[in-house]
């Protein structure tokens, strides 16, 4: 189990930037989640902690060690890949084995056949052991490879998006067991993803990454109701947060360039440590509001179009058109709507998180 | 796929076999000619129309692999009946087997330069795929500076054929001593085979997903471990491919066998159309050492005919 701290880490291949001054802290036997698109330097991160590649700038801590001097095979992680990670030509007890037979810490042979049982039972593998690996579906591959993580008792475990060649329902009930598997070593996890759900689900921290840059690190909780900037916002959340321009005018927030008007007073207001005397009015803004914090009510100050439903079970959502401006609102399923169907909404003023229009940061990370 | 065929699908197949079958008869005719050759009694071997239908011999072969000289008369026939049945053939032929000073039979001259095309041929071969695959692994994996410009040039060396420096070799190696040495010979084929495998093998290491090794490499094994646990076991295919490709290059070679080599290291391409036979050229013995000469390339080829088969669609299969 480990700690691992990078510290002002800069990659780059060629013209090409990966990272810019990253700096990132994994508590030990913390869960941690990097979320970012595709491109925005998620496995690069990874990969550098595994020892695959070497940061262009800046240092990698494993316990507070720097480790610029170790190869892979000396920093003691566990990677698992999306696909790829295990051998063609093995069976499944072979690739479990693996691991275990490098001649800087090969292991007595009772001691491999303990483990390898031990992992296979963990996952559920046993039956499939002598199975080669080409004849496994998808998730019994991504169990072996989970597997081929957990013999070998690292000190961490780095997982590349190891979910996401699977299907829908593998996906969920995988993430669950890796979330279980987690708690149940210890053991500290990062974990590359692109699916805000997932992040959401199991990290016991997120760090969210854009073009090279950690924009958020926090609990899901924090990231999802007190988002860092615009982007974090509408990455985080499905749906994602409304986003609307606007201004501050007395209690109010009114709407560019629909000109609709929400009420936005007393706590709300305090909330973000703005003056009550409206000194602050006029700034352009962007006010952040999520789904489920937008509701329909008859006596409710604004006037909308059902301009889209989507049924999703427990619950619609539900697109609404005022003017040109489009926002969501989560409502529950058996709500009676019908698309054009005028109706009114409001919102929760104390849910409502404003940006600065100019930079997309949060007021409340701005200072 | 169709699961049902149309009536003109099904003609198009047949189409297909006939044609098939035809290039394949073309292809065939001439080692038919020399297998057929080779077993034939020598007066039979050229006549004209050829003869399809006759009681094969074995005496070709014999003549092959033993020194004969010209029989001046008739053997006696106590001579005849105490021959074995080797050297009566040979009799039947006017000729008689060649023996030293003991009566120990004297060998032909086709049997040591049968076992220098194969030491010639498999150590060229080893040598340049060997080196091939260590320098394809390092254009695949690593950034090479210079790498577009480094395999244009590697290339380059198969721009020209290689008998245009047969001139400057031949000086250069009489000026060094390595003409007629066999590894004189294995030099220049495996430098003549080496540009072919990086390019070949390169292909097949750009196939294999850098993944197995990375995982391998977190797992506590070296490069080295890596390479030869994981990298080398998923290129055998490549390999194979690549070993057959260099093996007939090197096994065929005649120009600078030719030039370079005069006994020692002769190789058998060379010295097959030399031994004509000590009177009229003997077309009989001449196939026979050809016939034989097939075999090995026959025989390897069969050996990895599985991994050639996915060799030769490489890229096209799996991904």
């Amino acid at each position: 189990m480990a700690h691992i701290q990078l510290k002002n880490i800069s990659k780059s291949f060629g013209n090409h930037t990966a990272l810019i001054g990253l700096n990132l802290e994994i508590a030990d036997g913390e869960f941690f989640v990097l979320l970012g698109e595709t491109g925005a330097g998620k496995t690069t991160t990874l990969r550098m902690i595994a020892g695959l590649e070497k940061p262009s700038e800046g240092q990698v801590f494993i316990d507070g060690v720097d480790v610029a001097d170790w190869g892979a095979a000396e920093r003691d992680v566990a990677l698992v890949l999306q696909q790829y990670s295990l051998y063609p030509r093995y069976t499944v007890r072979e690739n479990l084995e693996f691991p275990l037979k490098p001649k800087i810490r090969r292991l007595p042979d009772a001691e491999i056949k303990d483990r390898v049982d031990r992992a296979a039972r963990t996952l559920r593998i046993e039956h499939l052991l002598d199975r080669k690996t080409d004849r496994l579906s998808g998730g019994e591959m991504q169990r072996v490879s989970i597997g081929r993580a957990i013999v070998r008792k690292p000190r961490v475990f780095l997982m590349d998006e190891p979910l996401s060649a699977l299907d829908a329902k593998l996906r969920e009930a995988l993430r669950t067991e890796l979330k279980n598997l987690q708690m149940q070593l210890g053991a500290t996890f990062l974990f590359v993803t692109h699916d805000q759900i997932e992040a959401m689900s199991m990290g016991d921290k997120v760090g969210v990454l854009n073009h090279g840059r950690i924009v958020q690190t926090g609990t899901p909780q924090e990231i999802y109701n007190n988002p860092r900037d615009t982007y974090v916002a509408s990455f985080v959340g499905s749906p994602p947060m409304n986003l609307i321009d606007g201004r501050l005018v007395d209690n109010r927030a009114v709407m560019a360039p629909m000109n609709f008007e929400l009420p936005f007073s007393g706590g709300a207001r305090t909330s973000w440590g703005l003056d009550t005397g409206g000194a602050t009015d006029g700034r352009p803004l962007v006010f952040g509001i999520r789904p489920e914090d937008v509701y329909l009510e008859s006596g409710a100050p604004v006037e909308a179009r059902v301009h889209d439903v989507e049924n999703h079970g427990v619950e619609k959502i539900l697109t609404l058109r005022v003017g040109d401006t489009m926002l969501r609102a989560t409502v529950p399923a058996r709500t009676d709507v019908e698309i054009e169907q005028p109706v009114r909404f409001a919102w929760n003023p104390d849910k409502v998180v404003l940006f600065d229009k100019g930079s997309g940061v949060s007021l409340r990370h701005a200072s | 796929m169709a699961a049902v065929r149309t009536s003109s699908e099904i003609g198009f197949n047949r189409a297909a076999i006939v044609a098939v079958l035809v290039v394949t008869i073309i292809f065939l005719a001439p080692i038919y000619w020399i297998a057929s050759t080779a077993f034939k009694p020598r007066n039979l071997a050229t006549t004209i129309p050829p003869t399809v239908v006759f009681q094969p011999e074995i005496s070709p072969f014999v003549k092959l692999f033993a020194k004969r000289s010209q029989l001046r008369s008739p053997p006696t026939p106590e001579e005849y009946a105490a021959a074995p049945w080797w050297e009566r053939v040979v009799f039947n032929g006017g000729e008689k087997i060649v023996r030293d000073g003991k009566g120990e039979v004297q060998w032909s001259g086709y049997p040591s330069r049968f076992m220098n095309s194969l030491i010639v041929a498999i150590t060229s071969t080893v040598l340049a795929v060997g080196m091939g695959t260590f320098t394809a692994y390092g254009f695949s994996r690593f950034r090479v500076k210079g790498e577009a410009d480094l395999l244009f040039f590697i290339l380059s060396t198969r721009m020209l054929p290689p008998v245009v420096v047969a001139i400057p070799m031949f000086l250069m190696y009489r000026a060094v001593g390595l003409n007629d040495s066999h590894l004189g010979l294995i030099i220049l084929y495996t430098a003549f085979n080496l540009s072919f495998s990086v390019w070949l093998m390169k292909g097949f290491m750009d196939e294999i997903p850098k993944e197995y090794e990375e995982a391998a490499l977190v797992d506590g094994y070296t490069r080295m471990e890596a390479f030869f646990k994981i990298v080398l076991p998923e290129a055998a295919t490549g390999i194979a491919a690549t070993a057959v490709f260099c093996f007939i290059t090197a096994w065929n070679e005649y120009a600078f066998a030719l030039i370079m080599t005069s006994r020692r290291a002769q190789t058998a391409p060379p010295f097959i159309p030399s031994q004509v036979g000590s009177g009229l050229p003997d077309w009989t013995v001449i196939a026979a050492g050809t016939f034989l000469f097939l075999l090995p390339v026959a025989i390897f080829t069969f050996l990895l005919r599985n991994h050639l088969l996915r060799g030769m669609s490489f890229g096209a299969i799996r991904k």
